[in-house]
Order: structure tokens, then sequence, then C-alpha cells
């Protein structure tokens, strides 16, 4: 009997923590996938965050690292200039990478470090308990902005991958979502291309996936996946950031 | 044996890790430290390494981590301000049980404070800094010639116990200049880094992390690093004295204030007064039994250091209460000269006390 | 023998650079040295200092702060640094820059017109060194031909071209030096 569909070698054998209707899940799956298609298991080297991705490690069937909040960057750095040969990525949240990590990752991105960053931008803190993200819609409630984000106060959310495509260390850039099975097959082939990019050594990759956080936004996972392809895709739109050429 | 050649503290550091095989570098401007990043942004290159300035300590120590995880023999080094930007990363490197190692060519503080030789980040290097129940190892040059040996010992040690090694220097040993044989590193016998994050090839992977959500298991965690800083406190005890045999007044300096101490030792002895010095080089391990038993015939204890009053909390806890332990500092990047230190000697031994 | 000897004056005045000199030199006859330089802004447009000890024994401070010798190329650092010098000690000023020699009668001072020198050598920059001659021929603390064996090693061989230029400089301090001691034995007076 021919298998059909299984547990890429990438991914290991443990059910995730992650809660009902939350893309995190997918979003592995599409890495591990890619990881076995590239047949880079044995030497990829995987980053996880701090944030509700913080145990990805032990999803995830290649060596890996923690980080300390934001610095999963500069840890992917040391990695990847250690081990030119290998391939390193790191899964990183909005609160993580724009809150925390902006400057990490910033300067990841504009010495064209040749490592992959899937960020997954759900646009609330999910691990602590729905707080605002530098992410968060203007107008969306969240735990610390109960009336809805107030721009005059809070300031206005980051679009990570256009502020990122400014630099030319970058490679690659590419927002996503994962809200349908067509959304997912170009999810899939954007981190492809991110690793190819990384492996090939043409610089920084990064992928955006806009994700579901149905708890924290007091949402249905259907609901969840609406609000993202209404709301979010709105301000955050979805394809692939051009790569600004150097100057000079 | 090489030639000596005529080197800054600071360079000598550089050269250092070359010679121990350090080929990773990540750091961040700051003074009174910079003819580090300096020479290794000439020196990596010309030996096949990676130099990298980093875009800030936080980063930087951060990078440091991650090159720990890949195997690498590796360094950061810093000024007062700038290390208590890296404790977040030491701390986790501390967790993780990495080796590294870190140098602080100390300055006056808090805050910014200034760009002059202190000794004030004596508790943040010993007795934490970070978060969480760690030590560092943290050794006490007192010699451009100690900054290059003990520099290249900083990475068997990191290797040998899989945790981050600190070099506390100061602004005068980092700018100043002596003359150095160039060390060599002795072969050491160190465990394989069978625990690095190298690609999992026909092995399970490997997971570096500091997180344990379970306290049982952490606590289990604790105790065995709790285990194996006191291997290292049995094992890695370092000091040296002068003139201590006959003392009746035992000085207790390290590092540049060490040297100052000599100076008035020098002074007293002339004057006929039985004076000596005990240094201790590694501040953790801290040489609590060698101390004791070397002030055991000594009247009293002079402790002399650029800061209000550190590593004399140390001195007490050695001496427990059996003798006088007195304490002459000055601080925030001013430095005790030996007449100072005399005068001081001579008035507690004048009012015997 | 401990000689321990503070080389001050303006950043660009070229006292760090004696100061190395005579450290290297020190280190090639087999003495005990150490050289500590002033750093930071203060360098920048102000005054420059570093502490040089040369022994027969280990040095013990590298921070000299009763000095046996001042070397002082500008009014700021002799008015700073005369007062620290040991009794019986040596005062040697730039006395192109500083009108009135310092109010010490228990030392040695020696005025040399080091820029004055320099300039009828034909360039500014050689002031150091006329002081420096002046400064070696009083002590014998290093020998003057280990001092150019020294700048060979110290200066970067871009620069060496002016190796010539400071021998002639360093003759010139030597020169002065000696006049003033054919005059004055090296008693302990406020002589010049």
């Amino acid at each position: 009997m021919k298998k059909v569909f299984g547990r890429p070698e990438a991914l290991t054998d443990v059910p995730t923590h992650y809660c009902p209707g939350c893309t995190h899940g997918i979003i592995h799956r599409l890495i591990a996938e890619v990881i076995d298609e590239l047949g880079v298991r044995e030497k990829t080297i995987g980053i996880s965050p701090v944030g509700c991705a913080v145990l990805a490690y032990d999803y995830f069937n290649c060596d890996f690292v923690e980080a300390s909040h934001g610095r999963a960057p500069a840890v992917a750095t040391g990695i990847k200039r250690t081990l030119p040969d290998s391939v390193v990525f790191s899964y990183q949240g909005d609160g993580d990478l724009a809150s925390i990590g902006a400057a990490e990752i910033v300067h990841a991105a504009t010495r064209g470090e040749k490592i992959t960053v899937i960020f997954v931008n759900n646009a609330i803190y999910g691990m602590t308990g729905g707080q605002m993200a530098p992410t968060t819609l203007p107008g969306q409630r969240t735990t610390t902005s109960p009336r809805g984000r107030d721009v005059e106060s809070a300031g206005y959310p980051i679009r990570v991958a256009e502020l990122l495509s400014s630099l030319s260390g970058v490679a690659y850039i590419s927002r996503v979502s994962a809200t349908s099975p067509a959304n997912v097959t170009k999810a899939k082939r954007a981190v492809r291309k991110a690793f190819e990019t990384q492996i090939q050594g043409k610089g920084f990759s990064l992928v955006e996936f806009l994700s579901t956080c149905p708890i924290n936004w007091g949402m249905s996972p259907l609901e969840a996946m609406k609000w993202i392809d209404e709301k979010m895709s709105v301000y955050y739109p979805l394809g692939d950031f051009t790569r600004v050429p150097e100057v000079g | 044996m090489g030639e000596k050649v005529l080197m800054k503290g600071n360079e000598a550091i550089a050269e250092a890790a070359i010679l121990a095989g350090c080929r990773h570098f990540f750091g961040y401007p700051i003074t009174p430290q910079n003819e580090i990043p300096e020479y290794m942004s000439r020196r990596m290159p010309e030996v096949g390494g990676v130099f990298l300035q980093a875009e800030s300590e936080v980063a930087g120590s951060n990078m440091v981590y991650g090159a720990a995880c890949a195997g690498a023999r590796v360094m950061t080094t810093s000024s007062s301000p700038g290390i208590s930007l890296m404790q977040e990363a030491v701390s986790y490197m501390a967790g993780a049980e990495l080796p590294c190692v870190l140098v602080n060519i100390v300055r006056g503080g808090p805050g910014l404070g200034g760009i002059q030789g202190s000794q004030a980040d004596y508790f943040q290097a010993t007795k934490g800094g970070g978060h969480g129940d760690y030590k560092l190892i943290v050794l006490a040059p007192a010699s451009v010639q100690e900054l290059m040996d003990l520099t290249i010992t900083a990475f068997d040690l990191a290797d040998m116990y899989r945790n981050p090694v600190m070099i506390m220097g100061d602004a005068i040993l980092g700018q100043m200049m002596e003359p150095v044989i160039p060390g060599r590193r002795e072969k050491a016998d160190l465990p394989p880094k069978t625990w690095a994050t190298v690609g999992a090839k026909m092995r399970p992977k490997n997971v570096i992390t500091s997180l344990s959500l379970d306290p049982a298991k952490l606590e289990q965690h604790n105790f065995n690093l709790g285990k194996k800083y006191r291997r290292i406190a049995d094992e890695q005890v370092r000091y040296k004295t002068y003139m201590a045999d006959d003392a009746e007044t035992l000085l207790v300096a390290y590092g540049t204030c060490a040297r100052i101490a000599q100076a008035a030792i020098d002074m007293a002895r002339e004057r006929g007064l039985r004076v000596g010095l005990f240094r201790p080089i590694s501040l953790w391990p801290f040489p609590y039994d060698a101390l004791q038993q070397t002030a055991e015939e000594s009247l009293r204890v002079l402790t002399v250091e650029m800061s209000l009053g550190q590593m004399v909390e140390d001195v007490r806890l050695a001496i427990l209460g059996t003798k006088p332990v007195h304490f002459h500092g000055r601080t925030g990047g001013m430095t005790p000269t030996p007449r100072e230190v005399l005068d001081e000697i001579e008035r507690i031994v004048e009012e015997g006390i | 023998m401990q000689e321990q000897v503070i080389f001050a004056g303006f950043g660009g005045q070229g006292v760090l650079l004696i100061g190395q000199l005579v450290t290297y030199a020190g280190m090639i006859e087999g003495a005990h040295v150490s050289w500590m330089p002033s750093y930071g802004p203060e360098m920048r447009g102000g005054t420059a200092n570093c502490h040089v000890v040369v022994s027969s024994k280990e040095v013990s401070s590298p921070l000299v702060t009763e000095p046996t010798s001042l070397i002082a190329l500008n009014k700021p650092s002799l008015d700073k640094f005369a007062p620290w010098v040991e009794r019986g000690g040596l005062i040697i000023y730039n006395s192109s820059l500083v009108e009135s020699p310092p109010e010490r009668t228990d030392v040695r001072v020696l005025a040399v017109p080091a820029n004055k020198v320099a300039n009828e050598l034909g360039d500014l920059r050689t002031a150091n060194m006329v002081a420096l001659g002046a400064y070696l021929a009083t002590t014998r603390v290093v020998g003057c031909d280990t001092v150019l064996d020294a700048m060979k090693r110290v200066l970067p061989e871009r620069r060496h071209n002016l190796i010539p230029l400071n021998r002639q400089a360093l003759a010139r301090g030597i020169e002065i030096a000696s006049v003033w001691h054919s005059r004055d034995p090296g008693e302990v007076s406020g002589a010049q």
C-alpha cells in the first residue's frame, strides 16, 4: 500500500502544545517538509524564540538551540559564522522579532547573514496571555489595549517585511498566510525559496506568516482565519518583497 | 620560549586568544578596551578566523552564545557598562553550560561612569551579575604577561568545565605596555564537544536550552551545576603571595592594586615593618582556605581595592573574625598610590588595630 | 636602579613615543620595564603623558606617583607634575614654551629649548627627541644606541626615513645636557 501522507522526518512524533486553531502547527510542518525535500535535515540547526514557539525544539527533529528573547538572529549569526555550510533558521514571533529583538533582526538582515527567519505574526502576545504586540492592528483589543490600540499613544504596527526589504543585505522576503489550501501552497513555496536562498549563499531570507491566535483574539478558529483574510491582510499585504539592489 | 615583545595589555589578551585557538570574536567598541576588537579585526582574517562587530553588546554576547553552541572557541570583550548589557547572555550560557571567554576591562561606574581603571565590578563578576544560581570562573591577572597566560588558560578551563570564564582586568592593565613572552597552549585533555549543535548527522538531535518548566527538573539541573561549581572550587583556586611568611600585616589585593600594594610593601619593609601580600588570582573560586592559612600568623589584614570595598567581604569570610580586617579603597577611576597605602599600613600598625 | 619617569606635553608632541622608546630600549638592555599612557578625551588636543618604569628588579606599580624624573614639554604638564618629582629628582622642561622655571630648589632642573632646536633642525616634530637626548645624557637610564635600535622597532616601516633626523635631534639634546653638566656636576640645586 502506498503511503500518501505521513510525518516529515524533520518533525518528531510529539503532540504539540499549541492551541486549537493556531497555525503554528501548519508552519512547523511546512518547514519540516522543506527541510526533508532539500535533504538538509542533518545539517540544519534551528533556533527557537521566547514566546509560544519556545518549545519548538521538541517538535523539530534536528539540532536546536533556544535563544533568549529577541536574540535569535544574533544566535543564528554566531552559529552560521562558525558553521558556514550548515542551514540555520530562526523561528520567531512578533514580540520576539519586532519588539525586543528589533535591533538584532535589522542588523542580521543588513549584514546579509545567510540565515532564514520564519517570522510568525499573529498581532498579539500569545504565551503571556494576549497583550498588545508591535504588530497589533490599530483599534485591536488586547489585554493591554482594552479600548483598542490607540495609535496616538501606542503608535502604529510595524510592517516587518516592508521594513526589512529596504535593506541591501536582504535576498528574499515574502509575506504569506495559511488560511486556505491555496495560501498554504504559496506559503510552502516561499519557505522553500527562503531556504534555497540561504543554501545558495545569496544572503538573508525571511518569510513572514500572518498567523492566528483564536484564544487571545476571542474568536473561533474559522473566524480567526477569516480575520486574517479580511483585516490583517489589508494592513499586511501578502506577496514577495523585491530586494533593493546595493547602490555604489 | 619566544622572544620578549613589548605589548599593550589589551593586545596581549587578543593575541593570547589567537594562540589559544580562538577563531571567533564578536564585540562592540567601548573604551578602554578598543585595542582588542581592533587587533582582532586585523588578526582574525590572517588566521582564517571570524571577526564581527556586533550592533550592541547584547547582540555580540548572543553571537558568542550561538558560536559556543556550534562548538567554537569564542570570545567577547568589553568594559563595565557593556558587560552589564551582556548579563542576559552570560546567565543563559551558564545555564546551558556553554564554554566561552569574556573579558572585562573594568572602568569606573556606576552608570556610564568614567573611563579610568576600576575594580568596582567584583560583585558582578563573582557573585552573579545575571539572574539565577550560577558561577563564572573569574581570573584576575596583574601584569601583561599574566593577561596573556591566563587568557590562554581561560579557554581550556571553559572547555574543561563547560562554563563561561571571565578575565577581569582594569583600564590600567589594558592600556599599559610590558614585555611579554608569547605564551603557548599546553595540550590539555579536554572532553569532546559531543553536545554541540552542528547538525544531527548519524546521531539523535542535540538541543541546547536553559529552559526547564518542571521545577523538580530545574532544581536537579541546579544541583548538578552546584556539584560542578564545588569541583571547580576544589581544583581551580589560584593565588600568589609576596613576603607573606613573616608578615604581621597582611595586605590582600588583586590586579593593579596588587602591584601598588607590592610597591607599598617594599617601602614598608625599608622602614622595618613586616608587611606582606596575598594576591587572589582566581576571584572565583576565591582562595578562602589559602588566605586563612596565610593570615594565620598575621596580626591584621588590610584589603586594598579600587572600589568602595567589595572583595573585602570575601576576605572577611576567609578570616572569620579571627583578626581585624581593614580596608583601603579608591574608586570612580582613582587609583591608590603606594604612599597612601603605606600611610594606612603605618596608621593601623601604630594604633595596634 | 629604579627609574620612574613621567613624559608629558601636548597631544601631538610625541611624549607617548619617547616614553615607549625608553621602555623598549630598557627591555632590549634586559631591564624590567613598564609603560602606562594617559588616554581618553583629555588626549584630543589636550595634554598627554605616560608613566615609564625602568628597573633592575620586577616593576611593582606601573603608575608613577613620585617620579625620579619629569620631562615636561609644555607649561600645563610642568605645572601639574613638577610637585610630584621626588627630592633630588630631575626636571627637564621645554624652555621654548615655558618662560619661568619650576619653583623647586630640591631637584635638578634642566631647561632645554626643544622647539627652538627642532626648528633649527628644520622639523618642529623632533622637539621630543631633543628633550629625550638631554634626558638620556643626564640619567644614562638606557643607551642612546639602544634607543635608536628601539626606534627601528617601534616606528612603522614607512616612518623609518625620519630616523636620521631623529638621531640628529637626540645628538643636539645630548649636547645641551653635556654643556649643562660641565657647569653643574649634578648636585641638588636649582641650576638651569
